[in-house]
């Protein structure tokens, strides 16, 4: 980090800053790992642990503003140490989201596990999986104040949305094929959209630890690759297994 | 001894406490052979932590815990000390949970850099702050168990003891983490196996039963019939044979997935050793495989075995579905980082000049028995495992697949290796 101050304690408060935040962000991965592991179980009572959980990083959130709060009225920090705070303050709030997006896919697991199992749940895990690695590295990079590795992370996001691309037409087909699957192909689309959600949030923490680092706006446009929006089915409809 | 993750016993390079090594080695066997209670073993290993301890204290009369982890950091891929020959992850806190010592395998895991600040700044996970900070709190022991997802999926059971010790700057609580991770998902991935092989060996299954029901009935005296029965069979036969022998691999590679392979593994060699046996495979459609290596590239650590498993199926693949009489290409270079994981490596790429592929299947290409065109799958004889074999062997060497692809043009499959750990330096 940046060299020591002459006051100790306010290097003790940034620091107690970073540690909430990495706790939060400990919360958020847990949160999105079991809400998936219950998904794929189909295990209603462990969705339902989730959705309760989510109390914990809402109390994380205020318990940063406050820190941020107190650090930017006493201290007055300028430079980098104000983008410290000022990335603290927005990545906790972006780790927020993250819980509530876990939490919905929770809530939408109790309802999905009172139906029958569904073939492209598996490609929906597959998806979380690469968002729970864009989640932890870009923690990682937070903690080790690594602008490379938030960059990779950044790129990372396109996968995200061809994988989102990708499930929402063959959710669709299914839902063509047999309107009595209609309900959880809808809550499915729901849970997926959810996750491309949290790799977005993934995005935009990427971009804070690169500012953070760096003193300035990541400078390329990210790539873009979500087209589902824009999916139209037409009669070649793609070959599903 | 398989619960015990792959680290060799070092007992031989433990200059110290002979005695004390050959409890820890004895302990691990025990605990392994599931003799042991984990508890027992608990307090045991409390007794090891002191001895580590002892040694601890009198390495930080020379300064401060700054000057203990940089001699620590130096020896880090040999094991000096007792703590550090310690299979499973063992971290020592103090009363602001903070890190004072963490060993080899805790360092290697979670952070090299841990000691000295918060445990949350390593090793996040709610469920383990929270057993440390009740132990802080005046709970003399706690116990759960989490899994970490990322790379390669784990599980652990997780022991925080508490450490009586008046004074204030003595570590607090021991924090354990017990490697369950073959335990807990053996039983998962033989359930994943018999649904897979279940489900993708009855088509071909069927295929075989109904010709030969057709043989014995309506087709009995027709000989042309029979011959062209006769071949769908055997290629349905071969199919189903390649299936079981790449669902198998499959699974041998799942079991140890999360054991971190290091031999040195020379690329040169293997990649032409690749390029060579399926030359005959190329020249039958007009292809050649080029192969580009520089003379300096340096060794990576890994399964040679496995690795040459991972550049057959991609040069494969490249032969299989690159236009006929094109070229493949494998090309390798040294690269400064490898991205996300930021370490040295060596990235490989695979080029092809074929149809291409569009963007949209790109992610979902290592999902086992995804195919694009089942039909053209079929008609060049894949399983639909290949790829996924791929990425699971390189997940194993912690290693990284990017695929390309330009429609029209062809794809380029890049794996990024981690270069190998010369002795002595890490």
């Amino acid at each position: 980090m940046a060299q020591d101050h002459i006051v100790k304690s306010f290097d003790e408060e940034l620091e107690k800053l970073n540690n909430v935040i990495a706790q939060m962000g400990g919360l958020a991965e847990a949160q999105l790992a079991e809400s998936i592991e219950a998904l794929v179980r189909r295990d209603g009572d462990m969705a339902a642990l989730v959705a309760a959980g989510d109390k914990q990083i809402d109390a994380l959130e205020r318990k940063v503003e406050s820190l941020a709060v107190r650090l930017l009225v006493l201290r007055q920090p300028v430079a980098a140490d104000l983008r410290s705070v000022l990335a603290a303050l927005k990545i906790s709030g972006l780790l927020e989201r993250i819980g509530d997006y876990a939490k919905n896919v929770a809530k939408r697991t109790i309802a999905l596990s009172q139906m029958p199992p569904m073939e492209p749940t598996h490609t929906v895990a597959r998806m979380a999986g690469v968002v729970q690695e864009m989640i932890k590295n870009v923690l990682d990079a937070y903690i080790a104040r690594d602008a490379e590795k938030a960059d990779d992370v950044r790129r990372r996001d396109v996968e995200v949305d061809a994988l989102n691309t990708s499930l929402f037409r063959e959710l669709l087909t299914y839902m063509m094929e047999d309107s009595k699957k209609i309900t959880a192909c809808t809550h499915l689309l729901f849970v997926a959209k959810n996750i491309e959600r949290m790799g977005d949030h993934a995005t935009n923490i990427a971009e804070s630890v690169h500012y953070l680092v760096r003193g300035e706006n990541p400078e390329d446009e990210r790539l873009k690759n979500d087209t589902s929006s824009l999916t139209v089915m037409d009669d070649n409809i793609p070959e599903q297994e | 001894m398989e619960t015990v993750p792959g680290r060799t016993w070092a007992a031989g390079t433990v200059p110290h406490a002979v005695a004390t090594a050959g409890a820890a080695v004895a302990m691990a066997g025990l605990v392994s052979g599931g003799l042991m209670d984990p508890l027992a073993s608990l307090a045991l290993l409390a007794l090891l932590v002191a001895g580590y301890l002892w040694d601890w204290s009198a390495r930080r009369v020379a300064g401060t815990a700054g000057g203990a982890r940089s001699a620590e950091e130096s020896s880090a891929s040999v094991p000096l000390t007792v703590f550090d020959a310690l299979p499973d992850p063992v971290i020592l806190i103090g009363k602001g949970r903070e890190v004072q010592a963490a060993n080899l395998s805790a360092r290697e895991l979670f952070d090299p850099k841990m000691v000295g600040a918060d445990l949350a700044m390593s090793l996040r996970h709610p469920e383990v702050l929270s057993c440390v900070d009740a132990v802080l709190n005046g709970q003399p022991a706690k116990r759960s168990q989490i899994a970490l997802p990322v790379p390669v999926r784990r599980s652990f059971e997780v022991h925080a003891v508490g450490l009586a010790d008046a004074k204030t700057a003595a570590p607090r609580v021991v924090l354990v983490l017990h490697d369950m991770t073959l335990a807990t998902h053996a039983q998962q991935m033989r359930a994943d196996f018999i649904a897979n092989a279940s489900h993708e060996l009855r088509s071909p299954l069927a295929a075989l039963v109904g010709f030969i029901e057709t043989l014995k009935g309506p087709a009995r005296d027709d000989a042309a019939a029979r011959d062209h029965f006769l071949d769908i069979m055997q290629s349905e036969a071969e199919r189903m044979s390649r299936l079981i022998g790449d669902l198998l691999s499959l699974t041998r590679v799942e079991v140890n997935e999360h054991v971190q392979p290091r031999e040195p593994v020379d690329l040169g060699t293997l990649l032409c050793t690749v390029a060579e046996v399926l030359s005959g495979q190329a020249r039958a459609r007009n292809m050649e495989i080029r192969v580009s290596v520089p003379e300096t590239l340096p060794a990576v650590a890994g399964d040679a075995d496995q690795l040459s498993q991972v550049f057959q199926n991609l040069v494969d693949n490249a032969v299989k579905y690159g236009r006929e009489g094109s070229a493949v290409e494998i090309e390798a270079i040294e690269i400064e980082r490898i991205p996300e994981s930021g370490v040295r490596g060596v990235a490989v790429a695979v080029r092809d000049r074929g149809e291409g592929i569009p963007a949209e299947h790109i992610p979902r290409l290592t999902e086992r028995f995804y195919r694009i065109d089942k039909a053209r799958s079929r008609s060049v004889g894949g399983t639909g495992l290949g790829l996924a074999i791929v990425k699971h062997i390189v997940n194993r060497h912690r290693g990284r697949l990017k695929v390309d692809s330009v429609v029209g043009r062809g794809s380029v499959f890049t794996v990024y290796l981690r270069t190998a750990q010369r002795s002595g330096s890490k």
